[in-house]
């Protein structure tokens, strides 16, 4: 009668699927960060001038941050220092020439995408989904960007975006996220290779959702995507993103930047799915996932919602978080992260409320298994002038053996005193009591293990669009499967 | 032929002897009742028969309808007829009762090589069921004994037998716990799912419940070993005089 603790050994170490790289020859420059790096990058991409100017100002703020060694050292994350000189910072298949149709892109890349069971060529005929999937750091294909144009909707690469609508990115840029933010969006705004622009336009409810998917490839990359959404005034835009990355020795860091803005009456759903590389057995290897995401109601009666499913990464250090400026404006977070293996994961949401009756709510749901550490981090802050603000906050985990840990660390700081803030938690466990409860009710283990997961998640699934539910079912399936023998 | 039949039970948890020999026979249509001190075995015993994990049997048998029950999964146990009422059922976030149960139940149609019924369907055999152990139909609705009372829980489970429709029910002092109105209402239930085709095994401390349903058989456990079996007024006779003279 030990069959127990051996399926939750199993899901401990289960073995990461999607591990394998892709043979494609990759242009980069020499490992190393410096301010030729930075030029050579703004230059390759033919960039205009004030975009090589924020660049050089974000990286002379890094520099002055290393210099200092200001390294963020707060999170409940251990791993050893990174050698930030030992990274190439720019990575792009070499045909970097335009693409009418699939049938030009390296075959082998779309074979990487089959592998993760994105068939872009199904994709494509797809109702419905809009793709811009970037393979390392370079946009390859956008489909569905004529359908978007007819209502005005601009959706493509950073890069794209910076040639065509200079005037948006720079009125946008940075007015969330600004490079001074932290160390890590400091990095990533002198570096940052691509990402995706989107900009929907008055009055306008987009009609597809928006995907991308992210990919790491060539060895030792660091990868800095940048995004940047924006929604004026009384328009609707449903965004995701879904990622996975092939095995690697050495640790990679992908430090992305995403910054979303909501004006009146706006909302914005962004959801995440994140299935990166997270390290071997023992530990080693894996993505280091340090990402700044932020969104800003701006506008009255704005709304951004957040929703991710994060099960990869060997260390995942993350705060989609809301400023809630506009009067009624709403913020929300709603989250599953899995951890197993040696897996470590410090994230949740900031939710600063600036104007009256501000909103916002928090879903946080930890998942831990084998060795994993979860860890949830939120911030509630009221500011003077926001009355009547409220907040409901939920933080539950999950534990799965006896060697993993769940942590919660909610603060909060109100300074108006008409504030509302209710706050919930649980730990539950999926130890052999439930598990043999389930079993004298004639439940199998994996049907037990299901049950008892699924309904966990269930508040997070449900915000997720149809498709990435069964996807986010899945992947938390496919995670912890093989449990039973 | 005994619907379960116990002979000679040695078992041990965590290395420790625990039973020390248990006979034990139930046929249908019969309830027995298990007393004793805290310590003596009665909770080990429904654990070990139910199969939970690190509850060994070291020595002698178990038959269950003629199968050897020791060598079953818990879940194969479950769908052969036995059901465990448990003593502190366990929480389960996010899983609704309903569903819970229903995951159960289509578990043993299948095995029985029935069709699984559909929420609808099920929605009405547990409306039904619902009402007749006394919980409120909106219970259902909660998530597995999340934030339910003592006496929610305890008719949970008998909500869960009533579904389940066992050969064998053990239920592990389904009267702790509970105040006298609610025992009452338990254990007419009780009453209320025995019939001539199943049995019941009923682990108690109090002789109370007994009022209300009434044994064909009362065995004392004392320290692993069944000591005396005899008629309900034993269970008087220990209410009476303690579980000390028979030590």
């Amino acid at each position: 009668m030990t069959t127990t603790n051996k399926d939750l050994k199993a899901v401990a170490s289960k073995e990461y699927k999607y591990g394998w790289t892709t043979d494609v020859e990759s242009e980069t420059p020499e490992k190393g960060l410096n301010e030729d790096i930075v030029r050579w990058i703004s230059e390759k991409k033919n960039e205009p001038a004030f975009l090589l100017n924020w660049r050089l100002k974000a990286f002379s703020y890094w520099k002055k941050l290393v210099s200092e060694d200001k390294t963020p050292k707060w999170a409940n994350v251990k791993f050893p220092e990174i050698d930030y000189q030992n990274l190439y910072y720019y990575s792009a298949p070499k045909s970097k020439k335009q693409l009418d149709s699939l049938d030009q892109v390296d075959p082998e890349i779309l074979a990487a995408y089959e592998k993760l069971g994105i068939p872009l060529e199904e994709q494509k005929h797809l109702a419905g989904v809009a793709v811009d999937a970037i393979f390392d750091s370079v946009s390859i294909t956008t489909t569905f960007k004529k359908e978007l144009s007819k209502h005005g909707i601009i959706f493509c690469s950073f890069s794209e975006a910076v040639q065509d609508h200079p005037e948006l990115i720079k009125k946008y840029l940075g007015s969330v996220v600004p490079y001074t933010d932290n160390f890590f969006a400091a990095l990533n705004a002198a570096v940052f290779s691509d990402g995706s622009f989107c900009f929907i336009p008055k009055g306008i409810r987009c009609p597809l959702e928006l995907t991308t998917y992210f990919r790491i490839n060539a060895a030792e990359t660091g990868q800095f995507e940048r995004t940047l959404i924006v929604a004026e005034d009384n328009s609707y835009v449903s965004y995701l993103e879904g990622c996975s990355a092939p095995m690697r020795d050495e640790n990679q860091l992908h430090a992305a930047v995403v910054e979303l803005v909501a004006m009146e009456n706006a909302e914005i759903k962004y959801s995440t799915i994140q299935n990166w590389y997270p390290g071997d057995e023992k530990g080693k290897g894996g993505i280091y996932n340090f990402v700044t995401k932020r969104g800003i109601c701006r506008g009255n009666n704005s709304k951004i919602s957040w929703t991710q499913v994060e099960t990869g990464s060997a260390i995942t250090w993350k705060y989609p978080s809301v400023m809630l400026i506009g009067d009624d404006s709403v913020g929300e977070f709603y989250s599953v992260a899995l951890t197993k293996g040696y897996q470590q994961a410090d994230t949740g949401t900031k939710m600063i409320h600036l104007g009256r009756n501000t909103r916002s709510k928090i879903i946080s749901k930890g998942i831990s298994a084998g060795h994993g550490q979860n860890t949830y981090r939120g911030l509630v802050r009221v500011m003077p002038k926001a009355y009547k603000a409220r907040n409901f906050t939920q933080c539950d985990s999950l534990l799965i053996g006896d060697k993993c840990g769940a942590h919660t660390a909610p603060y909060v700081e109100v300074r108006n005193n008409t504030a509302q803030l209710e706050h919930e938690a649980y730990t539950s466990k999926v130890d052999e009591e439930a598990m043999f409860y389930c079993n004298q009710r004639g439940i199998s283990n994996e049907d037990a293990q299901s049950l008892i997961i699924n309904g966990f998640c269930k508040e997070v699934f449900q915000k997720l669009p149809f498709e990435f539910a069964v996807e986010a079912n899945r992947l938390i399936e496919l995670n912890l499967e093989g449990t039973v023998g | 032929m005994s619907l379960l039949h116990i002979d000679n039970l040695h078992a041990s948890v965590d290395g420790k002897n625990i039973l020390k020999g248990v006979n034990l026979s139930i046929r249908r249509g019969e309830v027995h009742a298990i007393m004793g001190p805290n310590g003596s075995g009665k909770s080990t015993l429904a654990y070990l028969l139910a199969g939970k994990p690190g509850y060994k049997a070291t020595q002698g048998s178990v038959l269950f309808e003629g199968h050897d029950l020791l060598t079953l999964s818990p879940e194969k146990r479950a769908r052969m007829g036995m059901f465990l009422s448990f003593q502190h059922p366990v929480e389960i976030p996010g899983v609704r009762l309903d569903q819970f149960i229903r995951a159960g139940f289509n578990s043993l149609r299948q095995h029985r090589g029935e069709p699984e019924l559909d929420p609808l369907k099920f929605d009405r055999v547990i409306k039904k069921n619902a009402g007749m152990v006394g919980l409120h139909q909106s219970m259902t609705k909660r998530f597995v004994n999340m934030d339910f009372s003592g006496g929610e829980k305890k008719k949970s489970e008998l909500l869960q037998m009533s579904i389940m429709e066992p050969l064998l029910s053990i239920l592990d002092e389904p009267d702790s716990g509970l105040d006298v109105d609610a025992l009452r209402d338990v254990a007419n239930c009780i009453k209320q799912l025995h019939t001539f085709e199943n049995a019941v095994l009923l682990v108690t401390h109090y002789q109370r419940i007994l009022n209300y349903v009434v044994p064909d058989q009362v065995h004392i456990l004392v320290d692993g070993r069944i000591v005396r079996t005899g008629n309900k007024d034993l269970a008087h006779d220990v209410e009476a005089d303690g579980y000390d003279k028979y030590e």
